[in-house]
């Protein structure tokens, strides 16, 4: 992991993320968003509504679009993969990016201005760079100038983990030699009222593992993370180690009761890392604190790692970024090992006695050598990704 | 590859597929394509299923049905361009109204992802599955991903492509005006006589490969999902070619052929 950036409701860029995770600061709001009125907290992004695309990439403008702009900007990573580009040439880097929202709130604001006689879109409605699921990788692709295998992953919530294993496997074929990955989702109108009509949305901040747990917050973000091939020289950088991914195979929004699918990505993703389970370190839960999500989730940690091992959620502090989930909480993970700080659980008061897993409300200091990211979507896709330092 | 399975109008399945493909001159366009596949599922998951997961779930079927492969042990890798923008349109006309009453149903079924959930649901398999999208280049990407899983690792993978005619508005818009799916069931190495062999390779400023018979290369172009015609076209004939498709940018993807 050769470089990495990220921009959530805490800030734009790492330095705003991690002190944000130490200071327990956390980046929800009441829902604020234009012309929704909803009773509920989300993560929002500062400063979108004011970051206008630059004029050459104007085709692409639309909120998940500038939150990638935005994104991309931060913690020199822009200058990572230039440099990236002169060792391997543009054609030999990939992007792969998930997204589950793409250019939603786009739409639907078209949809809102249909012309009242033919019915048609607005002539600024431009599909291919807006809505489309492929929209946020190309625009990646344009900006950063690169011409390498590309594609959009869009599995809902395990979009953006998924994309690391993707990456794995082209490089490893000789597909390309390094990647551009990420995920990018924005705030819209179909995932908060899509979300609320599940009825598992909270009108207060979310409560991962609480026993009075209540639902999820929506949140947007943004973040990327340039993977290449290990080196002879890499010992002790941070590195993907493993990946795991599984499909739970029994209802459209519900997790499998006990755990099953989740339960199988985090033993594959150990097994293609050859850790054992024992030596994980702290596990970044899925923890979306609605009622399921983590009586199931639970399950799946004390099956694979026991209820030893450190673990917590922080979408406490960004809500549930959805198609950026997997790649903000993966980013968190690494700050972890980085850092050597497990960062705490937010908003929660009293674990739930029902749940066993080890959850550290409360964040400290202490070497991260191994751990884990869970990312668990509608469909039943699982995703887990295991890093930490190469040995 | 092992199993090919196509759904468009005027083609209900690769035994009709491949006879109009071979034979070059004989397609006509047509009506929609049959969909059977929501008897796969149980009656309470094939009630909320759309026309869009049935046209997956129906070349998914076809392909894994004419396999040796258990499908339950299969990854698979679904590809689509616009999705289901059919329930897309659906959903922003309900947005647009003041009570803004989205289904719970409307709204888990609009991820890029449900006709691979359904399709788990279906055959009851916790293998990976992934959704991948690039444009016109859907196609190409899904089968280079799903090429990269099968070899990397290790298991067989069901490829499916598809897409479904947008309405209007977008319809003007998406690039996509028909039904089209093809599934391919794939392994890292082969396993039958029948076997095709396939090389993937990333290519640059080439051409993409066009049909022949106007009414193939108007269906070519009417779907991202069918530009995968051309190589449906060389597995018909069954002789070795190489063939480019359209990919991301300036690349192209290049599929050799060899077949037993």
């Amino acid at each position: 992991m050769r470089a990495f950036t990220l921009t959530t409701a805490l800030g734009a860029g790492v330095q705003a993320n991690r002190e944000s995770l130490r200071q327990r600061a956390s980046g929800l709001r009441p829902c604020d968003l234009a012309d929704v009125s909803l009773d509920t907290w989300i993560g929002r992004v500062e400063g979108v509504e004011d970051t206008p695309l630059e004029p050459a990439l104007a085709k692409y403008e639309c909120r998940n679009n500038r939150l990638a702009g935005m994104t991309l900007a931060q913690d020199g990573f822009e200058q990572a993969v230039a440099a990236a580009r002169e060792r391997h040439g543009a054609q030999r880097i990939g992007v792969f990016i998930g997204t589950s929202t793409s250019g939603s709130l786009h739409v639907e604001l078209a949809y809102r201005a249909l012309d009242p006689v033919t019915g048609d879109l607005p002539a600024s409605f431009l599909y291919p760079y807006t809505l489309s699921a492929m929209s946020v990788t190309r625009f990646v692709c344009e900006r950063l100038g690169l011409h390498g295998p590309a594609m959009s992953v869009s599995t809902a919530c395990s979009s953006s983990a998924k994309v690391f294993a993707s990456a794995y496997r082209h490089i490893r074929v000789g597909n390309c030699d390094a990647a551009v990955v990420g995920g990018v989702d924005s705030l819209c109108l179909s995932t908060l009222y899509g979300f609320h009509s599940l009825g598992v949305v909270s009108s207060s901040p979310c409560r991962p593992w609480d026993a009075a747990r209540d639902g999820m917050n929506v949140g947007e973000a943004g973040g990327f993370c340039l993977l290449e091939r290990a080196e002879p020289g890499d010992r002790g950088a941070l590195a993907l180690l493993g990946y795991g991914e599984s499909s739970d195979a029994f209802h459209m929004s519900s997790p499998h009761p006990e755990g099953a699918g989740a339960a199988m990505a985090m033993r594959r993703a150990l097994h293609s890392a050859g850790v054992p389970a024992a030596e994980v370190d702290y596990v970044n839960l899925h923890g979306t604190a609605t009622l399921v999500n983590d009586a199931v989730e639970d399950r799946a940690i004390a099956d694979i790692l026991g209820i030893g091992t450190p673990c917590s959620s922080t979408k406490g502090w960004t809500g549930h970024t959805l198609g950026a989930a997997g790649a903000v909480e993966t980013l968190f993970t690494a700050l972890s090992i980085t850092d050597e700080f497990i960062p705490g659980t937010l908003n929660t008061r009293t674990v739930d006695p029902g749940l066993s897993a080890r959850i550290v409300l409360d964040g400290y200091d202490v070497p991260v050598r191994r751990a884990l990211t869970n990312s668990f979507g509608f469909g039943g896709s699982n995703c887990s990704l295991l890093m930490g330092t190469i040995p | 590859m092992h199993t090919v399975g196509v759904a468009a109008p005027g083609i209900d399945g690769w035994s009709e597929g491949r006879s109009l493909l071979a034979n070059g001159c004989g397609y006509q366009g047509g009506g929609e394509p049959q969909l059977r596949a929501g008897s796969l599922l149980p009656a309470n998951e094939r009630r909320r299923i759309t026309p869009t997961i049935k046209l997956a779930l129906q070349v998914a079927m076809e392909a894994v049905q004419s396999t040796d492969n258990d499908a339950q042990r299969m990854g698979t890798v679904f590809a689509t361009s616009t999705g289901d923008i059919d329930l897309l349109d659906r959903i922003c006309r309900t947005l647009a109204l003041p009570d803004r009453a989205v289904s719970p149903t409307q709204f888990h079924n609009s991820v890029y992802n449900a006709p691979s959930g359904y399709w788990a649901i279906a055959c009851g398999s916790r293998m990976p599955s992934s959704t991948v999208s690039a444009f016109e280049g859907s196609f190409a990407a899904g089968l280079l991903e799903a090429a990269a899983q099968a070899v990397v690792d290790d298991i067989p993978i069901l490829f499916v492509a598809y897409d479904t005619a947008s309405p209007q508005p977008l319809g003007r818009v998406s690039g996509c005006a028909v039904p089209f799916a093809c599934a391919l069931t794939l392994s890292g190495v082969p396993r039958a006589a029948r076997d095709v062999a396939l090389r993937l390779e990333l290519v640059c400023g080439e051409v993409e490969d066009r049909m022949e018979n106007p009414q193939f290369e108007t269906l070519r172009s009417a779907a991202p999902a069918a530009r995968s015609l051309p190589l449906l076209r060389a597995l018909a004939a069954g002789d070795d070619a190489r063939i480019v498709l359209p990919y991301v940018g300036e690349r192209q993807l290049s599929v050799a052929l060899s077949p037993p």
